[in-house]
């Protein structure tokens, strides 16, 4: 039987751009170029590999996010997923990870899966949190944070490095599993899988679709508020010296008059 | 008064510094319960106790080491019916955020990840977090259930507050998703004797300046000088000159210690999102232009080979 894998991306304001807060507090998505999660390029890139070790197998990309977050779902389906799931809105603006996990679990039950594929994180929330959401909501074990991952006979099982230690882990399908950026480079979209893309799927959702109602997201459902954001104070210019020699015994200089020696 | 949960991060009984952290901030909110999960609670009671916490709920059992998160947030949940508390907080490493999102799922809670700052107020707990690579600076709070918020390693001073610390059995009734992910093997890491990158005062981090794997003792001998931990740039692991584990910036570790020493370090976005809430930023590079310099309390500009080797030298003379 095939296996089914969904992989939950994110489309996110790009990390090198100027990236600010819009007047309510959420994050602005206008005024900085998008694209998919660089974090999430990873997940695809595992589930391209686990859904070639497999005999047969199918992959969904899914993501939550108003109509430029299509550009994610393409990039994704150019790397060579199978097809895709667009959950649009309006009422979905402001959403937090709590909302946001509960959308996607009803989104991934709705595909169906055996296997559900994250990143880490996001590039632009950092929250990190979404995929033990998931994992929670969907009732499958989480194997998450792995730089090694395999699926087979129905097993999935792979590597997370911590701080302390080096896990090894192992979990029966379905299951949830995220992947970080050492999991291996993600690959480029070549110019034939750029064109297939096009021909490629995307179904577009709505709450009602999902049987959710708007107050159980959106910034109104959010379970958490920002009160206010304010943009950090450049930092005072320092003393910048040249080195003639003497650089090493100037830097101690100031390490002795700052008292940390 | 009210009590506030404080999720214990230990290894066999000996307490983490960032959970001490956590009881001076859980003492502006109420009074620390501590949870304590596997071996060692009362070695590491007398702590919790000198730092705040009034009691220590404990459990032990083979499910907490054999299996991931799950049976820790069990175990958590349970704390949480019997104490009734007005927040509960978790050290922010990868395994404490993962648990404490699973908790709020469970007690119907909204989350905050990565405070690196908590106050009353009089709604709950208003946390101070960094947002776009630290260009920002929001305050927030949980505005649905019990507030269930990770705090980062040094947001708060380690207070001495002397308070009981009475050790009670927490019952823990595992469900069925506590088993659902087996911890196969577990491989230690080896310890390099110095403090860990989180939680370090100093950090001395080496980038593509320090160009090769070996070139990295020089960076570590400063480290050394110093007391310090080191970092690495996202440029020096892809490499492969110093483990992920070392790894400062966006997709790596964030830091916020009392002083960083960037090293062959450019200051791209990257990096820039993981040091530069630091209080004392110093950098050394070749290049004047670098964006480090922009960030810097102290620059040089000069050749890391040169300078990073003086200053090591100067400050073993100066400690004598």
């Amino acid at each position: 039987m095939s296996l089914r894998i969904v992989v939950a991306v994110k489309y996110v304001p790009d990390a090198t751009g100027d990236r600010h807060f819009a007047e309510d507090l959420t994050t602005d998505r206008d005024a900085v170029d998008g694209l998919l999660s660089e974090l999430d390029e990873y997940a695809v890139e595992q589930a391209l590999q686990i859904a070639d070790a497999a005999d047969d197998a199918e992959i969904t990309v899914l993501t939550v996010g108003p109509e430029d977050a299509k550009d994610a779902l393409r990039k994704a389906l150019s790397m060579g997923a199978d097809k895709a799931i667009h959950v649009e809105d309006d009422d979905l603006h402001g959403t937090d990870a709590i909302g946001t996990s509960l959308v996607l679990a009803k989104a991934i039950e709705h595909a169906g899966f055996d296997l559900v594929v994250t990143g880490m994180a996001s590039t632009d929330g950092t929250m990190g949190v979404v995929p033990a959401l998931l994992a929670e909501r969907l009732g499958v074990p989480q194997v998450t944070l792995l730089s090694e991952v395999k699926v087979e006979d129905g097993k999935v099982t792979g590597r997370r490095d911590g701080d302390t230690a080096s896990e090894q882990l192992e979990a029966s399908l379905p299951a949830l599993v995220s992947v970080t950026d050492q999991s291996g480079e993600a690959r480029y979209p070549s110019f034939k899988g750029i064109m297939a893309a096009k021909k490629k799927p995307v179904e577009s959702l709505d709450l009602s679709d999902l049987g959710l109602d708007a107050a159980e997201v959106g910034l109104g459902g959010a379970w958490t508020a920002v009160e206010d954001a304010k943009q950090r104070p450049p930092r005072t210019a320092g003393t910048i010296v040249k080195d003639e020699g003497e650089g090493g015994k100037q830097l101690a200089e100031f390490l002795v008059s700052q008292k940390f020696i | 008064m009210a009590e506030v949960l404080v999720y214990v991060d230990h290894v066999d009984g000996a307490v983490r510094k960032p959970t001490l952290e956590l009881l001076t901030l859980a003492r502006r909110i109420g009074e620390p319960v501590a949870v304590h999960l596997g071996p060692g609670a009362d070695a590491a009671a007398t702590v919790l106790g000198e730092h705040g916490a009034t009691r220590v709920l404990a459990a032990d059992a083979p499910e907490f080491a054999d299996y991931l998160v799950v049976p820790k947030v069990d175990a958590l949940q349970a704390a949480a019916a019997a104490v009734s508390p007005v927040a509960v907080l978790v050290p922010s490493s990868a395994e404490g955020k993962e648990i404490a999102a699973r908790l709020a799922l469970r007690l119907g809670s909204g989350i905050i990840t990565d405070a690196t700052d908590l106050e009353a107020g009089d709604e709950g707990p208003v946390a101070t977090q960094s947002a776009f690579a630290a260009a920002f600076t929001t305050r927030s709070r949980v505005s649905h259930g019990v507030p269930v918020i990770t705090v980062k390693p040094n947001s708060a001073p380690v207070e001495a507050a002397p308070a009981t610390g009475t050790v009670e059995q927490l019952q823990v009734t595992f469900g069925e998703l506590a088993t659902g992910t087996k911890i196969v093997s577990r491989t230690p890491r080896e310890s390099t004797g110095r403090p860990e990158l989180t939680e370090a005062a100093i950090v001395v981090s080496g980038g593509r300046g320090v160009n090769g794997a070996e070139n990295f003792s020089i960076i570590e001998a400063l480290a050394d000088s110093l007391g310090a931990a080191v970092g690495a740039s996202r440029a020096a692991v892809d490499a492969g000159w110093y483990p992920h584990t070392n790894q400062v910036g966006q997709t790596g570790k964030s830091v916020s210690p009392q002083l960083y020493i960037a090293n062959g370090i450019s200051g791209a976005i990257q990096h820039r999102a993981g040091m530069q809430t630091s209080k004392t930023i110093v950098a050394v590079n070749k290049d004047a232009e670098a964006p480090i310099f922009d960030l810097v309390d102290y620059g040089v500009v000069g050749d890391l080979f040169q300078v990073v080797p003086q200053l090591t030298e100067e400050i073993k003379t100066r400690k004598g």
